[in-house]
C-alpha cells in the first residue's frame, strides 16, 4: 500500500463536493462520443469470417394454403448456398413465447407450413454470398398458393371466418364482462349527462431507424452467440433459452447500440427465430437486416383499436359511472395474445369515479401480428381525455374545471380505484396547477375570439394523465434488475448493469448513480450492459422501468460496496469507519491526521493481499445485488398544446406545448426531457400523419416512408418542460419511469387543441390520422372522398360454409357454454369419478398456465388443490352430478376470487374460470391417475 | 453482371475496387470500405441517415451507386473529428445539446449539418432548417437537433 497522502480538511470537503452531485445533474452522455463519430456497433456492423447473408420470401397474399413451393431456380443461382423452408427447420423442436415466456394461445410457425395468414407471412428463407444474390434468389422462389378471403379489420374478425381454424373463435383473449350489468345501464341511463364517444385507432409502426436484425454465430458444442438488435440481451437470452429448451449460459445475446426500438424488439420473433435455427443447421454465421419495406409490412406491429366509451355526469359534471367497449386488432401471430387490460386499469386510474365496468376483446385477423408499442394501453387518456371535453362542451362547463372536479388529488389518496388501484402518490391535478400558472387562459381566449373574427382557428388542448411505471405486479419477467459493480484491480470502476438502451442513455444514467454514491468520478466509471454473459437477469428497457428499477439496483449495490470500503479502509487506516469519506475517486480517513488513498490502492490489497484484510471480510471489491422495486410507481403529468388550424388546408399547426410533471427525483433532466419530447414527437405523428393502412384483401398500403409518414422537424415544436410538481416516489433514489409518457398524454392533448380549434364547426369528428383532408372535410362540411368510394371495396366478405358453420358451433373464450348446456346434467346417481391427480391449464390473459391438482369427493362437497410451482391453493366447492363449482382467493397479482365452473366427462375436464376483472379464463383438464 | 474498376478518396485515405454496378454507394462504403457509421435506414432516400459529403455535398448514399462515385473524395462520419479525438463543431454541438437518443440517425445529421455549416460557408438558419426535413429522427422530436442547428448556423441556441 502506497503512503497516504496528507491533505488539509479544507480540500477534503470539497474534493468530495466535486464527486457527488451527479444525480439530477443535466450531464453529456457517455454513449454520445462514439455514436457521433460513427464508432457504434449496431447489428449490421458485425462482421464475421464466412458469415452468409439472409433474405426471406414472404407470402403475397393474406390467407390461403400452400399448394407447391418450387425452390429449383433460387436454388441453382450462382452465389446461393442454400434455400430453407418449414421443412428444413422441421428437426429443431422450438417453443416460440409471449413477452411473459408464456406459450402463445395459438401455435405460431417460425416459416409457414401449410398456409400463410397475413402478407408478408414468411415463407422460405434464402442463404448466400450476399444480401443481392440473397434477394434476387427470394424472387425466384415460386409458391403456388389457393387464395382464401382474409379477415382484415375489427369488423371483419367478428364476422368472418376463422384465422385459426382450430382455435374457438377469433377471440384471441378477452376480459372483463360480456354481460351488461343492469345497475350500471341503469345509472347511465338516468344520469343527468351521458357523454358518448365511440372512435377506431389507426395502426402504428413503431418505426425504429435501425430496423430489426441478427448475426447467429454457432459455436462450440452447442453454443451460440446471437447478436441481436434488442431491448435487453438479458430477457431475449432467457427467451431463447426457454424456446429452444437450451441452458441459458450456452446462449450469448450481444445488443450494444441498437437504433431504437419503441417496443417491436422486446422479444425474438419469427425471422429472428428462423435466421438462428438455420445458422445451427448450416453450422455457419448468418446475418439477417430487415430491410425497411419488410420492417413497414412484416414487422409486428401496434394500436389499431377501437373503444365506445360512456360516462355519466352528475349535474355538477362530476363522475357517476362508466362502461368502456374496447376491441384490439391481434393480427395473426401476436407476440403476446391481448385485450390490454391496462387501457381498463388506467382509463379511471386517476379520478374520482364510483362505477366502472367493461368488456375487452382482442381479435385475431389475417393481418401482421400485434407487438407493443410505447405506452401499450395509451388509449385510455386518449379515450378519456377527449371524453372530459366534450362533456364540458355538453354540460356547459370549463374543460379545466371538470377535471378539477373530477381528479384525485394528493389529499385524497391512499385510495382504491374501481378497478383496485391502490394510489398512494399520483399527481396529475397538482401537475395541472402548475401548468396554468405558464398558460395564461385567460388571455389565450382572447386572442382565440379574435382570431376567429379573421378566419383563423386557433385551439387549447389540455389532458392530465398517470402512468405505472417499472411495474411488475404479477408479471414474473420484470420482477427485478440486477447491478454489479467491481471495483477493479486498475482502480477503475465498472458495472455491469441489467438496463439496456436503445437510446435511453443508460449507460451515462446509470453511470451517474453509481459515481455519486459511490463518491467516484463520472469518468472513472464505465457501465456495461451489452451481453448476456456479463450480468444477471433483468429484463432492459420494458414499461419506463430503468431508472426506477436499474438506478435502485445502482444505489443499493454502490451503498453495500461504499459499507465494505469504510469498512476496510478503516481497519487498514486504523480509523474509526465513520471517518472514511469517499469522494473524488478517492478515500479520506478524516481526523487530525488526514490520509488519503486511491481505490487502487485499497483493489491492490483486496485482490492481492487478502490476508491483510479484517477478519472475515471476503476478498475483493465487488458487489451484486438485485433490486426489486415497489409493484408500481406512478408518474403522473399535465399538458397543454396551441394549434392553429388552416381553414384553407386543413394544416395543423403546433404553436406552443408545454409540460408539466411529477416525475420523481431526476437522474439526468436532459435525458428526462428527451425521453418526453421523443414520446411527444410519436404523439404528434400518430394524430396527424402516421397510419398503417391496409386495401379489403389485406394488403398493406403503407410500404414506405413516402406512404408511412413520420414527423420531421417542421412538424414538432419546441417543448416547454416543468418539473415543480414533482415528488420523491417511494422508490430506492426516489425516481418515477419517464419512457412511454409523452406517447400517450400527448395524442389527447393535441386532439382535444384541434377539437378546441375547430369547435365553430361542430363537434369533430374522430377519425385518426386527423389528416388535412379529414379535418378540411369537417370544416367543409362535407364527407371525405375517399370514403365514398370505400364501400365497394370494403363490402362484407364471403363466409366459407365450413368456416362458419364451424364458428357457430364451436365456443368461444367469451361465450363458453354454460357448464349446464348444451350437455344435460349427469344425474346424481350416476357415478361420476371426480377424485384423482388432475393436469390442468388455464388460458389467463398473461398465457396458458399448467398446473397439477388433486379433488376429492364427500357426498356434494368437493375440495381441492392446485400446485404450481410448489405453491398449493386449497379450495371447497360442490359437486352435482358432473358439475363442479368451487372458489379460489388469491392474492397474486391482485386480491381476486376466482369462480370456478366445469364438467366432467369421463378422465376430462372442461369448464372455466371468472377473474373478476379479468374476465373468463378457459379451463381443461385431464385426469392422471385416480 | 457488369463490374467496374473505381477509384475514390474516402476520409483522405485511397481505395480502389472492383464493383458490380448496381452495388450502393452506402453498401460499398460499408461492407468494402469499412464505414459501418454509415446508417442505411430506408433504402430510399427519405430518412436520410446515410448521407455523407461526396465532393463536399451532402448526398444520400443509398440513392448513389458505388461506380457514380469513381474519382470521387468522399467523407463520412468516421472522417470528420481530430486525429486526437476532437469532435468537430458539429457533433460536439450536438452532444452539448443532447440532439441524439439512439444515434442512428446521427451520423447522417452531422454529415448535412458539417456540409452546411461549415466555418467558410455557414447556410442562414432557414436553409438549415429545410435541410433537416429531410432527415428522419425517431427519437429526440427533434429539440437537440434544432438547438445544434441554430447554434452551428450562426443564430442564438
Amino acid at each position: 500500500m502506497n503512503a497516504p497522502e496528507m491533505l488539509d480538511t479544507k480540500t477534503q470537503t470539497q474534493a468530495h463536493a466535486q464527486a457527488t452531485g451527479y444525480i439530477g445533474k443535466r450531464m453529456a452522455r457517455t454513449e454520445d462520443a462514439r455514436l457521433l463519430t460513427g464508432r457504434g456497433v449496431y447489428v449490421d456492423d458485425v462482421g464475421l469470417p464466412g458469415a452468409l447473408q439472409v433474405a426471406f420470401h414472404r407470402s403475397p397474399i393474406a390467407r390461403g394454403r400452400i399448394k407447391s413451393i418450387d425452390l429449383s431456380a433460387a436454388r441453382q443461382l450462382p452465389g446461393v448456398y442454400a434455400v430453407l423452408t418449414a421443412d428444413d427447420l422441421a428437426r429443431f423442436k422450438v417453443d416460440m413465447l409471449s413477452f411473459f415466456l408464456a406459450a402463445p394461445v395459438v401455435p405460431v410457425p417460425v416459416l409457414a407450413t401449410d398456409c400463410v395468414r397475413h402478407v408478408g407471412d414468411p415463407v422460405a428463407m434464402v442463404v448466400a454470398q450476399d444480401r443481392y444474390i440473397a434477394e434476387d434468389a427470394a424472387g425466384l422462389i415460386v409458391v403456388d398458393y389457393d387464395e382464401e378471403d382474409p379477415v382484415v379489420t375489427l369488423a371483419d374478425a367478428k364476422t368472418g371466418p376463422l384465422v385459426h381454424p382450430d382455435a374457438d373463435s377469433n377471440v384471441a383473449a378477452a376480459t372483463g364482462n360480456e354481460d351488461p350489468d343492469e345497475d350500471l345501464e341503469a345509472q347511465l341511463a338516468n344520469a343527468p349527462h351521458l357523454v358518448t364517444v365511440e372512435f377506431e385507432h389507426q395502426r402504428i409502426s413503431q418505426s425504429p431507424m435501425e430496423t430489426r436484425g441478427v448475426v447467429s454465430a454457432p459455436q462450440g458444442s452447442g453454443e451460440l452467440t446471437i447478436y441481436l438488435s434488442c431491448q435487453g440481451p438479458q430477457l431475449n437470452a432467457r427467451w431463447f433459452a426457454q424456446a429452444f429448451g437450451m441452458p441459458q449460459t450456452a446462449i450469448r445475446v450481444i445488443s450494444k447500440d441498437v437504433g431504437g426500438s419503441f417496443g417491436l424488439k422486446g422479444q425474438p420473433w419469427r425471422e429472428e427465430v428462423a435466421v438462428v435455427l438455420a445458422s445451427m443447421l448450416l453450422k455457419r454465421p448468418l446475418k439477417w437486416i430487415e430491410d425497411r419495406l419488410e420492417n413497414l409490412t412484416s414487422a409486428n406491429q401496434a394500436r389499431e383499436q377501437e373503444i365506445k366509451l360512456r360516462v355519466a355526469f352528475d349535474a355538477d359534471g362530476k363522475l357517476v359511472a362508466s362502461h368502456a367497449d374496447y376491441g384490439l386488432n391481434n393480427g395473426a401471430y401476436p407476440q403476446g395474445a391481448d385485450s390490454n387490460i391496462a387501457v381498463m386499469m388506467f382509463l379511471w386510474g386517476a379520478h374520482k369515479l364510483p362505477v366502472f365496468d367493461f368488456h375487452a376483446r382482442g381479435w385475431f385477423t389475417n393481418t401482421v401480428g400485434l407487438a407493443a408499442y410505447r405506452g401499450p394501453w395509451a388509449l385510455e387518456s386518449l379515450a378519456r381525455e377527449v371524453l372530459l371535453d366534450r362533456a364540458a362542451r355538453q354540460i356547459g362547463l370549463d374543460p379545466i374545471e371538470i377535471r378539477r372536479r373530477n381528479l384525485i388529488r394528493r389529499e385524497d389518496q391512499p385510495c382504491t380505484t374501481p378497478m383496485g388501484l391502490e394510489l398512494t402518490d399520483i399527481s396529475p391535478a397538482e401537475c395541472l396547477d402548475v401548468l396554468l400558472e405558464k398558460i395564461d387562459v385567460a388571455a389565450f381566449r382572447a386572442e382565440q375570439a379574435e382570431a376567429r373574427k379573421q378566419g383563423r382557428y386557433l385551439g387549447l388542448g389540455f389532458a392530465t394523465y398517470i402512468e405505472p411505471t417499472a411495474g411488475s405486479t404479477g408479471i414474473g419477467v420484470l420482477m427485478s434488475e440486477s447491478a454489479h459493480i467491481r471495483i477493479e484491480p486498475t482502480g477503475k470502476v465498472s458495472a455491469v448493469v441489467s438496463t439496456h438502451s436503445q437510446g435511453h442513455g443508460t449507460q451515462t444514467t446509470m453511470g451517474q448513480v453509481i459515481a455519486e454514491r459511490l463518491g467516484v468520478r463520472f469518468e472513472d466509471v464505465a457501465v456495461y450492459e451489452d451481453d448476456s454473459s456479463r450480468g444477471g437477469y433483468g429484463s432492459g428497457a420494458y414499461g419506463s422501468r430503468q431508472a426506477v428499477a436499474g438506478g435502485g439496483a445502482c444505489i443499493r449495490a454502490a451503498d453495500l460496496l461504499v459499507d465494505k470500503i469504510k469498512r476496510m479502509a478503516a481497519y487498514l487506516l486504523k480509523v474509526e469507519p465513520d471517518a472514511i469519506v469517499l469522494g473524488d475517486s478517492m478515500i479520506r480517513a478524516l481526523g487530525d491526521k488526514e490520509q488519503v488513498v486511491s481505490f487502487r490502492d485499497l483493489a491492490d490489497i483486496a485482490y492481492g493481499e487478502p490476508e491483510r484484510l479484517p477478519e472475515g471480510m471476503d476478498a475483493g471489491l465487488e458487489i451484486q445485488y438485485r433490486y426489486r422495486p415497489p409493484p408500481i410507481t406512478m408518474t403522473s403529468a399535465a399538458h397543454a398544446c396551441i394549434v392553429e388550424v388552416d381553414a384553407d388546408t386543413g394544416f395543423v399547426k403546433i404553436k406552443r406545448w408545454v409540460t408539466s410533471e411529477d416525475c420523481g427525483n431526476m437522474i439526468n433532466p436532459a435525458v428526462v426531457e428527451g425521453q418526453i419530447a421523443g414520446g411527444l414527437a410519436q404523439a404528434i405523428g400518430e394524430v396527424l400523419m402516421e397510419e398503417v393502412s391496409f386495401d379489403a384483401r389485406g394488403n398493406p398500403t403503407a410500404v414506405t416512408y413516402k406512404d408511412y409518414m413520420l414527423p420531421t422537424i417542421f412538424d414538432v415544436p419546441e417543448f416547454e418542460y416543468h418539473h415543480e410538481a414533482s415528488r420523491p416516489s417511494i422508490a430506492e433514489g426516489g425516481f418515477r419511469g419517464v419512457g412511454e409518457g409523452g406517447c400517450i398524454i400527448g395524442p389527447p392533448t393535441l386532439v382535444n387543441a384541434i377539437a378546441d380549434a375547430l369547435a365553430p364547426f361542430g363537434e369533430l369528428k374522430l377519425e385518426f390520422p386527423l389528416t388535412p383532408s379529414r379535418l378540411l372535410a369537417h370544416i367543409e362540411g362535407r364527407r371525405e372522398i375517399a370514403e365514398r368510394a370505400a364501400p365497394a371495396e370494403s363490402a362484407p366478405l364471403p363466409v366459407p360454409e365450413s368456416a362458419r358453420a364451424a364458428s357457430e358451433s364451436a365456443s368461444t373464450v367469451e361465450n363458453l357454454p354454460a357448464p349446464s348446456a348444451p350437455q344435460e346434467p349427469v344425474a346424481a346417481s350416476t357415478a361420476v369419478q371426480v377424485d384423482g391427480e388432475w393436469k390442468f391449464v388455464l388460458s389467463t390473459p398473461m398465457g396458458p398456465q399448467a398446473f397439477t391438482g388433486r379433488m376429492s369427493t364427500d357426498g356434494d362437497q368437493l375440495t381441492g388443490v392446485f400446485i404450481m410451482n410448489m405453491d398449493e391453493a386449497h379450495f371447497t366447492g360442490t359437486v352435482s352430478g358432473n358439475q363442479l363449482k368451487w372458489d379460489l382467493k388469491v392474492t397474486k397479482p391482485m386480491k381476486i376470487t376466482l369462480k370456478y365452473e366445469a364438467q366432467i366427462d369421463g378422465d376430462k375436464l372442461t369448464g372455466k374460470c371468472k377473474m373478476g376483472i379479468f374476465g373468463s379464463a378457459k379451463l381443461v383438464g385431464e385426469r392422471v391417475s385416480t | 453482371m457488369s463490374t467496374h474498376q473505381i477509384q475514390l478518396t474516402i476520409n483522405g485515405r485511397p481505395q480502389h475496387a472492383t464493383v458490380e454496378g448496381r452495388l450502393t454507394l452506402s453498401d460499398f462504403l460499408r461492407g468494402d470500405a469499412g464505414c459501418t457509421g454509415v446508417h442505411v435506414g430506408c433504402e430510399h432516400g427519405v430518412c436520410g441517415a446515410c448521407t455523407v459529403m461526396v465532393d463536399g455535398n451532402a448526398v444520400r448514399s443509398c440513392l448513389m451507386l458505388a461506380v457514380q462515385a469513381d474519382g470521387c473524395t468522399v467523407t463520412t462520419v468516421e472522417g470528420l473529428a481530430a486525429e486526437d479525438g476532437t469532435l468537430h463543431p458539429v457533433q460536439q454541438a450536438l452532444r452539448d445539446e443532447h440532439g441524439l437518443q439512439c444515434g442512428f440517425c446521427t451520423p447522417g445529421i452531422v454529415m448535412t449539418l458539417a456540409s452546411l455549416t461549415a466555418a467558410d460557408n455557414k447556410a442562414a438558419p432557414d436553409k438549415v432548417m429545410n435541410a433537416l426535413s429531410g432527415h428522419i429522427c425517431r427519437c429526440t422530436g427533434y429539440q437537440g437537433i434544432r438547438r445544434a442547428a441554430r447554434k452551428l448556423a450562426g443564430g442564438a441556441a
